[in-house]
């Protein structure tokens, strides 16, 4: 009984606890990822096709600050392969001797290259919208990998009795529906390197995978570590009942 | 009780007999009594401590690479968890462990709501419990404001724009809070720096808890005080073995939240970094604070002279501050719940009436969860102004067991026998 009401009470302080409950109207459908599960792991072509599309489709916007070319690796790229994908983008550096900047191939240490130089000339760039850094973009949404899964596959025909603002697009999941990105993905609006059929839903689906890991880039260690731990904490935990069992047993 | 030790390691007797630090281990966490029929929900004072600990610890690392300026702190804890050999393990026990504080924390106060520990004599230990959470409330505010994302920027300027409601002073106080004119860099220094001072404060008041502990012995499920050497058990082994047990199954809880889940108690908005520009659709406070939150919002009408903002902040304060008098509000002269036919129920509804407010909490105040919420509030100050008080005149408790030793024999004991044994306790 006693057991019951603890498990009880734990339950219902996590239930009301969840951030689930904030504010959700509009329905996100749940995928299965990857990633997902206590022994889920980036699915690494997933992510080296995700890299492509945000080449080749995301970078002209948006930015991804908190990604260096050297977490590359974690891809499954090798440092020679990352050491060139970097080479292609060019970043200031300075100043010199002579106090001059100057401009030199990007190296694994740097950070992605920003699409616009500031905030301003982004807005400046984008009819008036500022495209977020996507660094971040699975964990800063409700509904997470779903929810940006969902908004990229999420463009739709206006509805009849909708206005949309001048320059704006009707996506089904966006907050207001109203979004000032044009769909970004388009049927074989790519040519995947590694020959995949490039449909809507698996550019959707490895862009995503990608920005998981962008945004979470230990969760694989963190999954391993958790394992060990677990595994640890609970033979320590049989074992500290025992000893309980044990010592009490002239009291009880 | 205890007999005074012979230490036979010369280093130590000569250290105890000018410090008696080994003398007083052993008196309180070896031979210390502790009655032997504790449930398991005793474990969570110890449990308690131990997150507290953890807290201190993992913070103190937190801080070797924290950097607290608006332009920096949001990507200095990005770097600690990318780029600090295992960072993102350090602030997710930290960040998790706040929260696993305030599930201990709340389990342990409605423990002693249940059991009635906060009775005589044990008011102080209970008015100590609540200075405790005050400061635990506090500290974990401010914390919450460090990693400088949207819900802290937002939680931050909510909550401490509700000290103008304050009449006079008001204003006055918001600028000190706020070291300027708005939620800015100074703010994130003081907050920052009090998250540092805090704990260590906090570490003062739950010395002060234990030691009223040790004076007054702990509760039981009885709730009547241990007679003598039957009713109790020494603390070591018994007590660190239980203890122990229990740290097991809170730490693979613990665990399960920072390896597996380790963004379930946080907003999503939270990895947005702060803009003063963009209001998000939903401010919430953290989950612990949902219940008081909701009192906050429930009151959309002045009262009286007094406006409907200021009510709000009253009765938010007054809904933690009133468990400073609960042990004079309750009449009862039986402790436990166990021996008390109506307060056993009446303890659920408020049990649930808590859960409700946190529910409310966590929507928008409109509608019916805002009705619900005025209600919810509503009973949460009768329960203790009004059912509290009159409860204990009117209830007839059972009969409480003679001894803790043999808790079953009908009819024995009495109301006061509990009252009159504590004070003989006292020696």
């Amino acid at each position: 009984m006693r057991k019951a009401i603890f498990s009880a009470t734990a339950a219902i302080f996590l239930v009301l606890s969840g951030p689930s409950l904030a504010v959700e109207s509009i329905e996100i459908p749940k995928r299965d990822w990857s990633f997902q599960g206590i022994f889920g792991t980036y699915d690494r072509a997933s992510m080296q096709r995700g890299l492509q599309i945000y080449k080749e489709s995301c970078s002209g916007c948006h930015s991804l600050n908190l990604i260096y070319f050297r977490n590359l690796t974690d891809l499954g790229y090798t440092e020679a392969q990352v050491k060139a994908f970097a080479a292609e983008y060019e970043v200031q550096d300075g100043p010199n001797d002579e106090g001059e900047m100057y401009n030199r191939p990007a190296q694994p240490q740097d950070r992605f290259v920003k699409p616009f130089p500031n905030d301003n000339a982004a807005r400046a760039g984008n009819n008036g919208a500022l495209p977020p850094d996507l660094s971040l973009m699975v964990e800063a949404r409700i509904g997470g990998p779903n929810y940006v899964y969902a908004l990229l596959t999420g463009y739709a025909d206006v509805p009849a009795g909708t206005e949309l603002m001048e320059g704006m697009n009707y996506n089904k999941y966006f907050p207001g529906h109203q979004i000032a990105m044009a769909s970004p993905l388009s049927e074989d609006g790519i040519d995947y390197e590694d020959g995949t059929k490039a449909t809507v839903a698996q550019q959707a689906e490895d862009i995503v995978t990608f920005l998981a890991w962008a945004s979470e880039p230990n969760m694989e260690e963190r999954k391993k570590m958790g394992i060990k731990v677990l595994i640890f904490l609970i033979v320590l935990t049989g074992i500290l009942i025992a000893v309980k069992k044990r010592v009490w047993a002239d009291v009880h | 009780m205890s007999t005074a030790p012979q230490w036979k390691n010369p280093v130590v007797r000569w250290v105890d007999e000018r410090l008696p630090v080994f003398t007083y281990m052993d008196h309180e966490y070896n031979q210390f009594p502790m009655p032997r029929n504790l449930n398991y929900f005793w474990n969570f004072g110890a449990l308690a401590s131990i997150v507290l600990v953890v807290l201190v610890v993992t913070g103190i690392m937190l801080a070797m690479q924290y950097t607290p300026h608006v332009d920096h702190a949001f990507n200095s804890v990005e770097r600690i968890m990318r780029d600090v050999n295992y960072g993102w393990l350090i602030r997710y026990i930290h960040m998790n462990g706040a929260s696993m504080f305030f599930i201990v924390v709340y389990i342990h106060m409605f423990r002693g709501l249940y059991y009635g520990s906060y009775k005589a004599p044990r008011e102080l230990l209970w008015m100590l419990g609540v200075v405790i959470l005050l400061l635990m409330m506090g500290t974990a505010f401010m914390g919450y404001v460090l990693p400088w994302g949207q819900m802290s920027y937002w939680g931050a300027t909510v909550i401490t724009n509700l000290f103008s409601a304050i009449p006079v002073v008001g204003e006055w106080i918001v600028t000190l809070l706020w070291g300027g004119f708005a939620v800015d860099n100074a703010t994130l220094n003081r907050f920052f720096s009090l998250h540092y001072l805090l704990p260590f404060v906090l570490i003062g008041v739950v010395g002060a808890h234990v030691v009223a502990l040790h004076i007054s012995k702990s509760n039981n499920p009885d709730g009547i005080e241990m007679k003598g050497p039957q009713d109790s058990v020494p603390f070591h082994p018994y007590f660190t073995a239980k203890d122990s047990v229990g740290m097991g199954f809170f730490l693979i809880f613990f665990a399960f939240f920072v390896f597996f889940a380790p963004n379930f108690f946080g907003e999503p908005d939270n990895y947005i970094e702060a803009n003063a520009l963009v209001t998000p659709a939903h401010i919430v406070p953290e989950w612990y604070f949902l219940p008081f939150y909701a009192i906050l919002r429930s009151i959309t009408f002045d009262v009286l002279f007094i406006p409907a903002k200021l009510m709000g902040v009253l009765l938010m304060f007054g809904s933690i501050l009133i468990l400073f008098i609960l042990p004079w509000l309750d009449t009862a002269r039986v402790r436990s719940a166990k021996y008390r036919p109506i307060y056993k129920y009446v303890f659920w509804v408020f049990f649930i009436d808590c859960l409700v407010l946190g529910w409310v909490g966590s929507q928008p105040a409109e509608g019916a969860a805002l009705l619900v919420g005025q209600v919810g509030t509503f009973y949460y100050f009768i329960h203790f102004l009004v059912v509290m008080p009159v409860l204990g005149k009117i209830e007839t408790p059972l009969p409480l067991p003679a001894s803790i030793a043999e808790p079953v024999t009908g009819g024995g004991g009495g109301a006061s026998a509990g009252a009159t044994a504590a004070k003989m306790e006292k020696s």
